[in-house]
């Protein structure tokens, strides 16, 4: 299976996440969009790894860390919309603005 | 680099150290006049040990002298100009010896005396900044080996000698005899620096013993020669106070006593004497100049002993002495007597300043310069009664005391050059030189009558001196007493050290005619006699006020109206065009300056505000300004503080860089 098919795809995960980032309101949606463009570079490791057929599997391995990461910086993310849904009942990006001048 | 030096011995001699008595002075000037708060009433002690230590050298130098040393000339190239050599350097010969021993003694005893004279004085520390910068410059012009070097020291003392008689400048009399004598002497050193230039045009070089020698070989004759010692000799008869540049020194009595003992008596007014003396061959070679000086020399010996007979200020018959004595050693070197000239320099040094302290003695003692208020002084003074007789007599010239000695040599010397060559002019000299001594005599008869005999005119109670004025008296009186026998015919070795090199000294021989000194004696005595009669029995009471003989006694009183001819006929007619010309000259050349500088100042100011800060320097501020804000003004649509639109940005952003890069 040739390399790249699994590009495309990643490619085309990529940009779903980022068009979700640019365009979703809901500030959980724009995260699930951000774990989207993550999962876009897990692939490409992925595939890369293989394709390069080193010692070991330091691709995986990578790919492994960006979940870990991920992981813990959706539950941050997530904890502050929480907060903020709390204190102003509303998840709207577009009403976040309380740091601006 | 040392040019040319000459010392007999292996081992280095005192003589080559003789630069250090000239700076120990300068030195202790510096420590005075910069440290004077400090010392305060203590400022003596740094002035009387740099100058007393420079006496012991002084001493020792001329012992080495004497005993064979040679005499010393070294000297640096100060710079040059094309072939102009400019140096600086010394030269300690007989003739500088004997002057260093003069100058350093009388500064040492003059800076004692003043501890008692100036005490309490307001500018204590400042009189003997100046006294020891003085003595340091008197020095520096004695060792000199060189005109121009000689020039700066002769302007040097000029100064100090302006500081000095300016002391108690807050009357306006004091400044103006200061500036007077000032200008006056000035005079006079424009003459002496053409001469210098005439010598050097003359010579080619400005070396003193280089031009003596030159003249000596017959190299230096001609006009210029003659006309380069005659403008020297300006320059002495300025600083010397010969007539008719003799009005500054009376006046310069203004200073405080000790000053005059120091400067105007016994060293400064002595250096125009120096000067010929120093350059005593080249004057020899030009005799035209030197019967100049003999004939200058003679008038003012008599114009000024005569006027020494009518003051009433102790202090100007002392400086009119002064004026009468400079011109005996003048006219003693115009006959060609250098030995006796220079004798006579040395001892009344010695009696001269001894009789100034003496003033100074009594001054302090009445607070007046008035014989009119003193008298009978010699109940209250011994000390210094008995000290300022002896000066008095060693000036009339009585034996044995030092002005004896030197006189008579003189009028030897006289009557030896009237029997020879030139017979006119000694003639005139030595006829001169019998009149002044008689009227010597006479005047300081008068001065001590009126001074300590006869009843006391005054106030208050006049009372001795203290100890450090009475023993510089002392001294000096025990100098008049013995520096006459350096002299003594035969047998004193005055002759053997000042003498004119490669000529046949006659040395003082055993009174060239034996009834000279007789006659000269006679003559003083009977001066002494009269003055007694006239001042003190008041016998022949001739009325010089309205008798026969008014207009002498007017003519005198008015100073020969010398003083009048040189205010109404020269000061005032430069003065007041001058005073008018630069009145007309600041009103309108530099006035018009000023306010055309002014009104070009506004228009240029109100150029540049117009045009420059209005147009330019605003239209660049307010543009700089207006193009921040139109920009500004556009790029606020773009910061809309969306954090999506500015992801989209970014990614547009990085899409972008990705084809260029990517594709191209």
């Amino acid at each position: 299976m040739p390399v790249s098919y699994f590009l495309v795809l990643s490619a085309l995960l990529f940009s779903i996440g980022v068009y979700g980032v640019l365009a979703r309101q809901n500030a959980v949606l724009v995260l699930l969009s951000i774990e989207l463009m993550l999962n876009a570079v897990n692939i490409n490791l992925v595939a890369f790894s293989a394709l390069l057929g080193q010692t070991g599997v330091p691709g995986q391995v990578f790919a492994l860390f960006v979940i870990a990461v991920a992981a813990a910086e959706v539950g941050i993310g997530l904890a502050i919309v929480i907060l903020i849904f709390r204190n102003r009942q509303s998840v709207d990006v577009e009403e976040m603005s309380l740091m601006k001048w | 680099m040392i040019l040319a030096q000459s010392s007999a011995t292996a081992g280095r001699a005192a003589t080559d150290f003789m630069w250090l008595v000239t700076l120990l002075p300068f030195l202790s000037a510096v420590i005075i006049g910069f440290g004077g708060k400090r010392l305060g009433g203590r400022a003596h002690i740094a002035g009387i040990a740099a100058v007393g230590g420079g006496l012991v050298l002084s001493l020792v130098g001329f012992y080495q002298l004497a005993a064979g040393n040679a005499t010393v000339e070294a000297s640096w190239v100060w710079f040059e100009l094309d072939s102009i050599e400019l140096e600086f350097g010394m030269n300690y010969d007989f003739l500088t010896g004997v002057m260093f021993v003069v100058v350093t003694t009388i500064s040492t005893l003059v800076h004692i005396y003043s501890v008692g004279y100036m005490h309490g004085d307001k500018r204590y520390t400042w009189f003997y900044t100046a006294l020891s910068l003085f003595t340091g410059s008197m020095l520096f012009l004695v060792i000199a080996n060189n005109l121009m070097q000689m020039f700066v020291g002769w302007e040097l003392v000029g100064v100090c000698s302006y500081f000095l008689i300016g002391h108690y400048w807050e009357e306006t009399d004091n400044s103006s005899a200061a500036i007077k004598a000032f200008i006056v002497t000035r005079v006079g050193d424009v003459g002496f620096l053409f001469g210098i230039f005439a010598l050097f045009i003359a010579g080619g070089t400005f070396n003193i013993p280089e031009l003596n020698l030159l003249a000596e070989e017959g190299e230096l004759t001609g006009t210029i020669a003659t006309v380069g010692a005659l403008l020297l000799f300006c320059g002495a008869v300025g600083k010397s106070a010969q007539v008719p540049l003799h009005v500054w020194l009376p006046d310069a009595m203004a200073g405080p006593t000790p000053v005059s003992a120091l400067i105007h008596a016994a060293t400064m007014v002595v250096a125009g004497v120096y000067l010929v003396a120093r350059m005593f061959i080249v004057f020899e070679h030009a005799p035209a100049a030197l019967n100049v000086v003999a004939i200058v020399a003679s008038i003012t010996m008599l114009i000024a002993a005569a006027l020494a007979l009518v003051q009433d200020d102790i202090k100007r018959v002392l400086a009119y002495s002064t004026v009468s004595q400079l011109a005996y050693m003048m006219a003693a070197l115009g006959v060609g007597a250098y030995t006796a000239g220079v004798f006579h320099l040395f001892t009344h040094a010695f009696f001269k300043a001894l009789l100034f302290l003496g003033a100074g003695s009594i001054i302090h003692a009445v607070h007046s310069n008035n014989m009119s208020d003193m008298g009978g002084l010699r109940k209250f003074m011994p000390t210094t009664f008995m000290t300022f007789i002896v000066g008095s007599l060693a000036l009339a010239g009585i034996f044995p005391l030092a002005g004896f000695f030197s006189k008579d040599e003189i009028i030897g010397e006289a009557l030896r050059a009237a029997s020879d060559e030139r017979q006119i002019v000694a003639w005139i000299v030595l006829i001169s030189a019998l009149i002044t001594a008689f009227l010597t005599a006479l005047y300081m008869t008068r001065a001590c009558v009126k001074t300590f005999f006869g009843a006391y005119r005054g106030h208050g109670h006049p009372h001795e001196s203290p100890r450090t004025m009475t023993v510089p008296l002392q001294i000096l009186a025990v100098g008049s007493v013995a520096v006459g026998f350096l002299g003594f015919p035969v047998v004193g070795p005055f002759p053997d050290w000042i003498n004119v090199p490669g000529e046949v000294h006659h040395g003082f021989s055993a009174f060239y005619n034996l009834a000279l000194p007789a006659i000269s004696v006679a003559v003083a005595l009977a001066a002494i006699w009269l003055g007694f009669q006239l001042f003190y029995f008041e016998r022949f009471k001739v009325d010089i006020r309205s008798g026969r003989f008014a207009w002498f006694y007017r003519l005198l009183e008015n100073k020969y109206y010398i003083d009048d001819i040189y205010l109404g006929g020269i000061v005032r007619p430069i003065q007041y065009p001058i005073a008018r010309a630069t009145n007309w000259i600041n009103q309108n050349v530099i006035d018009g300056v000023v306010n055309g500088t002014a009104w070009g100042t506004v228009a240029a100011g109100k150029g540049v505000y117009g045009v420059i800060d209005q147009r330019v320097v605003d239209f660049a501020v307010n543009g700089a300004a207006g193009l921040t804000g139109f920009s500004g003004g556009i790029l606020r649509y773009i910061q809309t503080g969306n954090v999506q639109r500015y992801a989209a940005f970014l990614f547009v952003a990085v899409a972008a860089f990705v084809a260029l890069f990517g594709l191209f």
